[in-house]
């Protein structure tokens, strides 16, 4: 459970996040939608205390953000970044080990290469584990960030446009796994999706921003209309329901 | 299987620990040889003499090459080393200021722990001073720290310049003498002041040994891992600055006068190229005897079995400069 009350980031005189009120159940995939700089990044960078506030209160899992003690909190929360760069030379299995610190405090278990393993099974990366992460492609170094993520085990867990450069095989396979996660473990978590065909199939709710205020949020069905797309994005965009899938056409819509 | 190219698997052969192991042989054969090798005469003289110089490099090796090491995590960077802020400066300065006020006559009449210990607490107020500005702003501010670094580094030269240039040339060959590191005839008090200060610290880091490697992956991912990112780097800043301190106090700045220390980048980087392993708790150890290594070894060849005098420095520095040259080539060429 995620819930964000009051909360405004300001850059000199623009709130690029503006009094944002929000919550967000246990158990649910939430996608964060809009167009570039609505806030997204700014958002889940101040849930997950990478950034201060200027005001505002969060609470993850019922603890206080702002006064939790980071290692307690680590073990409720991960977020991964839109951007990643490590400047060290860590390999995928470094990498993603790293993401058992909250738990293991450098000196890993049994529990902890269980969860290294499971992370770099899930993400296809198990035979990349020895591989230098300057030694990848893009997509997959994208999926080994995200495998270290997972194997943070967190209740909440945030990704920053996840899906960035991954093949579309991949991008499914992740979003099933995410999914799997809500609905079998109880997971709570927040996605920022630019593909919104992805977000209308996928997500259990949507959060959809712009220039800092949350323009709509409920369940994907209802967020997700051809009227409050175009709306969001400034562009002729029609959602056509076929069976269980919903696919979101901006292309055939403009003439 | 996946559609993509797998190649194979490439690990170092060597696991760090077996490295650091070997090392610490060879560090303890150098210092049995350091103690024993040629000596003529009184035994119980010599060996004293050499023991304390022992002494002496090994504390200022392992206070350079671990708070290099440390240094190079926190900035995420393998060229810059503590002194940039301009500790051996200041260093002189301080010399340069005593001989000048004082006279060198009354200047070594004081009592040494009195002096070490001022000249270790103004390098640690410049210090935690300077590195406070490591925190001005949220990112980006490691350059503003560089800077005002080297402008503290350049007023402290120029105050230095031109208080030497006015001052009794007789006075100024004392001070000139004080002015290079020397571990001979290092005072036995000094060398168990600072023995203590170093060991609390290396104490205080170990026990952080696995924490530090979170650092290496920058800011954000380490307060997303429950590092308390400000508290840590503040509190490493802060036993860095001890360490520099006490060991510049002890024998003087190792590192000449230049804002850049090679003796620091030597050994880092050698370590970084030995031991291909990110975990301190290798790095750090094995950083430290690589630094004794250097200079004691490094004594015992040149200048015991060779007979060249005082050349350890001097080949340190052209080393150091070559790899600091070398590295600054690789990062452009990037
Ligand atoms: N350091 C900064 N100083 C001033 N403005 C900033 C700063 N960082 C971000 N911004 C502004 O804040 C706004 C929100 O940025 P944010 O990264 O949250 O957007 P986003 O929704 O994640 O966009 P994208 O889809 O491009 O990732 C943008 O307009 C950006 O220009
Ligand atoms: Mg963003």
């Amino acid at each position: 459970m995620i819930e964000v009350e009051g909360l405004t980031k300001r850059y000199g005189a623009t709130a690029v996040v503006d009094d944002v009120s929000l919550r967000l159940p246990e158990g649910r995939l939430t996608a964060v939608i809009g167009p570039n700089g609505a806030g997204k990044s700014t958002l889940l960078s101040m849930i997950a205390r990478l950034m201060k506030p200027d005001t505002g209160r969060i609470r993850v899992a019922g603890l206080d953000v702002a006064s939790t003690a980071g290692e307690v909190l680590a073990r409720r929360l991960s977020i991964l970044r839109q951007e990643n760069h490590i400047t060290a030379r860590l390999t995928v299995g470094d990498l993603v080990a790293f993401g058992r610190f909250p738990h293991s405090g450098g000196r890993p278990g049994p529990e902890d290469a269980r969860h290294v393993a499971e992370a770099l099974a899930a993400l296809d990366l198990a035979p990349f584990r020895d591989r230098f992460l300057d030694e990848l492609s893009g997509g997959q170094r994208q999926r080994a960030f995200v495998a270290m993520t997972l194997a943070q085990d967190a209740d909440c867990m945030l990704f920053d446009e996840p899906l960035a450069s991954l093949d579309i095989r991949h991008a499914i396979s992740m979003m099933e796994l995410l999914r799997d996660l809500c609905r079998n473990k109880g997971k709570t978590v927040v996605l920022v999706l630019h593909d919104i065909n992805i977000a209308a199939n996928f997500a259990d709710g949507v959060v959809a921003m712009k220039d800092g205020r949350i323009e709509a949020v409920g369940d994907t069905g209802e967020v997700m209309t051809g009227e409050r797309l175009s709306r969001l994005y400034g562009l002729p965009i029609s959602v056509e329901r076929n069976g269980g899938s919903c696919i979101v056409n901006y292309f055939r819509s403009r003439d | 299987m996946p559609p993509e190219t797998i190649l194979p698997a490439r690990r170092h052969a060597l696991p760090p620990g077996l490295i650091v192991l070997a090392l610490a042989a060879v560090v303890l054969a150098a210092s049995i040889a350091f103690m024993t090798v040629g000596v003529k005469g009184n035994w119980a003289y010599v060996l004293e003499l050499r023991g304390r110089k022992l002494a002496a490099i090994v504390l200022v090796a392992t206070a350079t090459a671990v708070s290099t090491i440390l240094f190079q995590t926190i900035t995420g960077n393998r060229i810059l080393t503590p002194s940039i802020i301009g500790f051996d400066a200041l260093y002189a300065l301080l010399q340069t200021v005593l001989v000048f006020f004082l006279g060198a006559g009354r200047v070594a009449a004081f009592d040494p722990r009195l002096l070490f210990l001022l000249e270790a607490a103004s390098m640690l107020a410049l210090a935690l001073l300077l590195y406070r500005w490591l925190f001005l702003g949220e990112r980006r501010s490691l350059h503003l720290l560089l800077l005002v670094g080297v402008v503290f580094g350049l007023i402290f030269r120029s105050i230095t310049q031109l208080l030497q240039r006015i001052m009794d040339p007789n006075e100024f060959v004392v001070l000139q003498d004080r002015l290079f590191a020397s571990f001979n005839g290092v005072n036995p008090v000094l060398i168990g002041m600072s023995a203590t200060a170093i060991g609390l610290v290396g104490l205080a880091i170990w026990k952080r040994r696995f924490v530090m490697d979170v650092l290496l992956l920058g800011r954000e991912p380490a307060i997303g891992l429950g590092v308390d990112y400000r508290r840590l780097v503040t509190l490493i800043l802060v036993l860095v600055s001890v360490l520099v301190a006490s060991s510049t106090a002890l024998v003087g700045p190792i590192n000449g006068f230049e804002p850049i220390s090679f003796y620091g980048v030597l050994v880092a980087n050698l370590t970084y190229l030995l031991l291909p392993t990110f975990s301190h708790r290798f790095l750090l150890p094995a950083a430290a005897m690589i630094g004794i290594l250097l200079i004691a070894g490094g004594q015992l060849v040149l200048e015991t079995l060779l007979g060249f005098d005082s050349a350890v420095g001097i080949v340190i520095e052209f080393a150091g400069g070559l790899v600091f040259v070398f590295l600054l080539l690789k990062g452009l060429a990037r």
